[in-house]
């Protein structure tokens, strides 16, 4: 097999995919849908409710297979769940039966690493998520931002080079989720991984990616991309007020709108 | 055990009250409940045995059937320091207990893998669960006297009963558990890159685990009704065999002798069983008490 040294990280080539609903019906969640990651680089896709946002992830992860088109990573065809991903939940997916540091030793562990060295490399990465102090503890104790961090954790100890995140901090308070941004930008920067980052909010968007896709209402194609100009590094927590963001907002919501809208008009039909 | 919340009740406490006395009425509000439960517990049962007393003296109830506590303690007094009239008790109870506890031993273990394998595999699921809700409507009582021909008096029909009576509970909440595993939580495991195996063995069966402990609590005593019926049916010692010569020597206190030697074992069992639960599930929320 050929791998292309250049090759982007993540390609979708007018992808396809059906579902069957459980009476037989078919559903289209994607529809010629195209996307390019580059290496490094953080997109960021919005688009309304429902629309089909985690499909593109799944199909990336290799947990599902597109009906048409070709998904590729890092310039190979996807075959199977890659080694080089990581994921990061919108739901708790961290194993409550286990303690802090198990769970963020459970990827190396899984992929054959020898205890002592899946120990070393877990209290390292709970050192830099700020959690050193809640090794013992079990996730229930844990406040919904931590158990994020620790989620953080758990997927950044693989080293992935892809990041997929679907809608992660949906379920935190503001204040929490400000917090989370700049230290999911922090770890990125250090760890050069490429992004796509799933929300359903727009500023979230704009605050964190390179570039943002804007997706229809379902069956979700792309609509329109933008690439947000913001310098780096980024301080979320202030960036909202400046010009240049709330031009970005602005214009990308006008677009957005328009999806919302025809998504909100469906449902009520 | 009783965890219920404390409820300390509205305006009980003045502005300004420290924490530390809060903390000291809630202290002494729990010790009072907690009282207050075992003192009725101890009440109810002693009124429930002074009746039953009373009543079979009075000869309101005829004590030819329903025997009375007294006798009751007098016949287990005398089992258990000379024995019964079929050798000692306490070989009785322990071929009892061996057989119920090798039935749920290997009926529980054996319920557990086809569970797990049966609710990993649906393909499979879908073709043997037509079987087992065959085999499942069968009453398993009705397969004693069918064991006891095939495998003869001794220890394996008791256990064979044994198992099918547990065999089937813990079969049903281990497929279940595994069904309900949280899909998140398989696709996060597969993406950290665990096997088929690693999944089943460090994800499916942990979370499976709160379901088919509640399926082992209740059978272990259906593993001990296996083995008792068993000795009903045929048998040469155990529990069984002391209620049906009781019943046949028309001995009223005998058979509720037999039936409290019982009931403490199941509850023994069940209060083990609790105990490594406990020990199991500690990273499970405990419940928080409220304070006003």
């Amino acid at each position: 097999m050929a791998i292309e040294k250049n090759a982007p990280a993540i390609e979708l080539i007018n992808v396809s995919r059906r579902f069957l609903s459980p009476t037989g019906k078919s559903l289209t969640a994607l529809r010629d849908f195209t996307m390019t990651v580059e290496r490094g680089e953080f997109v960021a896709v919005v688009g309304p409710t429902g629309c089909g946002k985690s499909t593109t992830l799944n199909l990336v992860t290799g947990l599902a297979s597109p009906s048409a088109g070709e998904v590729r990573v890092m310039g190979a065809p996807v075959t199977g769940i890659d080694p080089r991903i990581g994921f990061v939940f919108q739901s708790d997916a961290l194993f409550p039966w286990r303690t802090v540091i198990e769970n963020v030793m459970a990827g190396p562990l899984f992929r054959g690493r020898a205890k002592s060295d899946a120990t070393a490399a877990a209290r390292d990465w709970l050192a830099r998520v700020g959690l050193s102090r809640f090794e013992q503890h079990y996730p229930h104790q844990l406040s919904g931002g931590m158990r994020k961090r620790v989620a953080l954790a758990q997927t950044f100890i693989n080293g992935p080079e892809i990041l997929l995140m679907d809608e992660p901090f949906s379920a935190l308070d503001v204040q929490t989720r400000v917090l989370m941004h700049e230290e999911l930008l922090r770890l990125w920067s250090e760890a050069k991984a490429s992004v796509v980052f799933v929300t359903h909010d727009l500023e979230e968007a704009i605050a964190l990616a390179d570039k943002v896709y804007v997706l229809t209402a379902g069956p979700a194609t792309v609509k329109s991309v933008y690439t947000i100009d913001l310098p780096r590094p980024r301080v979320v927590a202030d960036i909202r007020y400046e010009q240049s963001f709330i031009n970005y907002s602005r214009t990308i919501w006008a677009d957005l709108k328009e999806e919302v809208e025809t998504s909100y008009a469906r449902a009520a039909a | 055990m009783t965890d219920a919340a404390i409820d300390i009740s509205a305006g009980a406490f003045s502005p300004g009250t420290s924490d530390a006395e809060i903390e000291a009425a809630a202290a002494k509000a729990a010790r009072h409940r907690r009282r207050t439960v075992i003192f009725w517990r101890v009440a109810i049962l002693i009124a429930f045995l002074g009746l039953w007393e009373i009543a079979a003296r009075q000869a309101w109830i005829d004590p030819f059937f329903y025997a009375m506590p007294s006798a009751i303690a007098q016949r287990l007094y005398e089992w258990t320091t000379e024995g019964t009239s079929e050798g000692p008790l306490w070989y009785h109870l322990y071929v009892t207990m061996e057989e119920s506890v090798i039935g749920f031993v290997t009926g529980s273990v054996a319920g557990i893998i086809i569970g797990v394998a049966l609710g990993r595999n649906r393909m499979a699921a879908d073709i043997f669960s037509i079987y087992i809700k065959v085999i499942n409507s069968v009453p398993r009582v009705v397969l004693a006297p069918i064991f006891i021909m095939i495998l003869g008096l001794g220890l394996a029909s008791k256990v064979a009963l044994a198992f099918v009576m547990v065999f089937f509970v813990v079969f049903h909440n281990a497929f279940q558990g595994v069904r309900e595993a949280d899909r998140a939580m398989i696709a996060n495991a597969r993406i950290l890159g665990a096997s088929n195996w690693q999944l089943t063995r460090s994800v499916i069966v942990p979370s499976a685990m709160s379901w088919i402990f509640a399926s082992l609590h209740v059978s272990f005593g259906f593993a001990i009704i296996g083995a008792i019926v068993g000795e009903f049916v045929g048998s040469r010692y155990g529990i069984g065999l002391l209620i049906n010569i009781a019943k046949g020597s028309f001995d009223a206190a005998g058979m509720y002798a037999a039936i409290v030697i019982v009931m403490v074992v199941a509850l023994g069992a069940e209060y083990l069983m609790t105990m490594v639960e406990d020990r199991l599930a500690k990273w499970r929320p405990q419940p928080l008490h409220e304070t006003q």
